[in-house]
């Protein structure tokens, strides 16, 4: 792997014991108000400042990396579990079952730009976490189907496919044991990318007031709050902060997905 | 000839489907709406006749499609077969009239909301292309040509972070520094010209990063075509090489991606109207739309971008085709 995919990982590994180690990390509680100490720079008791209403940004911000840590497993993993299925089905079946799915079914889902799918269901659904994690899974399963699809239909034509057919397995016994597990390795590239999308996408929608609604400390909704022109003016560094994070943790996943796109792919590893 | 007609008629009929199965969905949405829509808008101090009158209005007391399952007397769901007196072929009649119903709140008709805000999204859309184009094409171009070197791999990571960056984070310090600090350019609104700038450029970063990766791997590709030593081997300068030969044939798959990515920035847009202020679909869709739940502004909008989406598609992939000779043929 690359030295970019290696620094990515330590980023990866930072979040996530971040998140997980929240309540020993954080200095502060993450909703309790000082309006005596409001837009403070950053100092040794408040390490990132405080926001508008004197909270700790430090402690906000650790706790952020718990909301986006959960949307971005719980997105991924479910996601990429009904996209696999789908895809499986549409490249190992072919024909009309093809042509149905991937020509059809597909493209419907793709014809919503990026997040606006999400968007309108949200907005019809109402706001919060499960329904911003259901509406993501929505949007994501046909990234990964797709591709999915494109891999079962390389490998079923593959000897060994034949070879197992001959020996009488199944079709279900086929496509589990002979060419999923040979399929799957762009799955690990495109997971990782995915969960950089789904950090992001949850800090979008949580921006636009359709996520975790606040008190929450999810980045976006940090974001949301410390970028009116009062705040930017009086501290700037309530909007630094989370940004950081974001931009850090996505950078960190697409790095992860780069290198590992790299380190699977030896005619790219050359370049 | 016959052929080629074929594929385009197939094509548009695809098309035919697609719209029509997003406008289907998009018309179903208000379904989701946990509990009742008219409860929803209105409040709970509504009284029932302002409920009834609200819900005759805008034809929420019709049944929602061609079949549903209402609770029967005896507390059971069953299936009823409810004709074609449904809201769903009300929206349909109204649609092919080019008319998407009128505002929840204001009664105003959304299509007049829509057509007074569109301009400025395509306006947004197009300027942040351009600033894309002009910053992805020459920074490609130089890393391709120093394929390997630290100009190429520091390009890679400036690149990358670009695309990182969101949005929400990039334009709020853009409006900090030129617009809070500097006082060079608008920030808030669209009174003149150069507010389109900041959000524009906030719109475009990600997809000059995006570009920039591509035309990268383009000119990688194209400068070991036989062609390029040929056009060297008569003396041609490099500058003539790379911007006249290769960027010629190079620029084929930016033209694609440029078509798919003029969706990504509809999308965008929403929230970097948001950031600015910039009254666009996005911020119709926002502000007046999803922040006072006036479903029918939500529906509009969501179908005025997802059709434009699916036609700029379209129109890529027929551009494309002309383009590139070698698809016509297959």
């Amino acid at each position: 792997m690359n030295r970019l995919g290696i620094i990515g990982i330590v980023v990866v590994v930072l979040f996530v014991l971040v998140a997980l180690l929240a309540p020993f990390i954080a200095t502060h509680d993450v909703g309790a108000t000082d309006l005596l100490l409001r837009y403070a720079p950053p100092s040794a008791e408040h390490w990132f400042g405080t926001d508008s209403t004197g909270r700790d940004i430090f402690s906000r911000v650790v706790f952020g990396a718990r909301i986006s840590l959960e949307v971005g497993i719980v997105v991924v993993v479910v996601s990429a579990f009904f996209g696999t299925i789908v895809g499986a089905i549409a490249g190992y079946y072919g024909g009309w079952v093809d042509r149905f799915l991937s020509g059809y079914i597909f493209n419907v889902f793709l014809a919503f730009p990026g997040l606006l799918l999400a968007i309108a269901l949200v907005a019809f659904l109402g706001a919060g976490l499960n329904k911003l994690i259901f509406a993501l899974c929505i949007i994501g399963w046909v990234g990964y189907a797709r591709l999915i699809r494109a891999q079962v239909l390389k490998v079923r034509e593959y000897d060994f496919v034949n070879a197992a057919r001959a020996l009488g397995a199944g079709d279900l016994r086929i496509l589990a044991v002979h060419i999923l597990p040979n399929a799957i390795q762009p799955l690990i590239v495109q997971a990782s990318l995915g969960m950089a999308g789904a950090v992001l996408s949850e800090a979008s929608l949580s921006f636009l007031g359709l996520g975790v609604p606040p008190p929450a400390p999810s980045w976006g909704v940090m974001i949301e709050e410390a970028r009116d022109l009062s705040t930017l003016q009086a501290a700037p560094h309530a909007l630094i902060f989370p940004g950081l994070a974001i931009a850090l943790t996505v950078l960190a996943f697409n790095f992860i997905g780069d290198g590992l796109r790299e380190y699977l792919d030896p005619r790219q590893r050359r370049r | 000839m016959n052929r080629k007609i074929f594929g385009v008629l197939r094509r548009l009929g695809f098309l035919v489907l697609v719209v029509w199965t997003v406008v289907s969905l998009v018309t179903l949405l208000i379904e989701l709406v946990p509990g009742d829509p008219a409860t929803a808008v209105l409040g709970d101090q509504a009284t029932p006749e302002q409920l009834a009158q609200f819900r005759s209005k805008h034809g929420l007391d019709r049944p929602p499609f061609f079949f549903g399952l209402p609770v029967a007397e005896d507390g059971h769901r069953r299936f009823h077969w409810y004709g074609l007196d449904n809201r769903y072929t009300d929206y349909w009649r109204a649609i092919l009239h080019g008319d998407l119903g009128t505002s929840f709140r204001t009664e105003q008709p959304v299509f007049d909301l829509i057509k007074s805000r569109y301009p400025y999204t395509i306006a947004l859309a197009l300027a942040s292309m351009a600033i894309a184009i002009c910053i992805a094409i020459p920074l490609g171009v130089i890393a391709g040509k120093n394929r390997g070197t630290t100009t190429d791999n520091g390009l890679s990571v400036l690149a990358l972070i670009g695309i990182s960056l969101p949005s929400f984070v990039i334009g709020p310090m853009l409006v900090y520094v030129f617009a809070v600090k500097l006082r060079w350019l608008g920030g808030y609104g669209s009174e003149n010209w150069t507010f389109i700038i900041l959000p524009a450029f906030t719109l475009g970063a990600a997809l000059s990063a995006i570009l920039t990766r591509m035309v990268r791997s383009s000119v990688i590709e194209e400068l070991g075509e036989p062609y390029v030593r040929t056009a060297r081997a008569k003396g041609l300068s490099e500058r003539t090489v790379v911007y006249k030969h290769v960027l010629k044939n190079g620029l084929i798959p930016v033209v694609t991606i440029l078509g798919l990515q003029l969706g990504v920035l509809l999308a965008g847009a929403i929230i970097t109207e948001k950031i600015f202020g910039w009254p666009g679909l996005g911020l119709l869709l926002v502000e007046d739309g999803i922040a006072k739940r006036d479903y029918s502004v939500v529906q509009g909008c969501v179908l005025a971008i997802s059709t434009t989406y699916i036609l700029a598609n379209t129109l890529t992939d027929l551009l494309y085709r002309w383009l590139d000779p070698r698809i016509r043929v297959s």
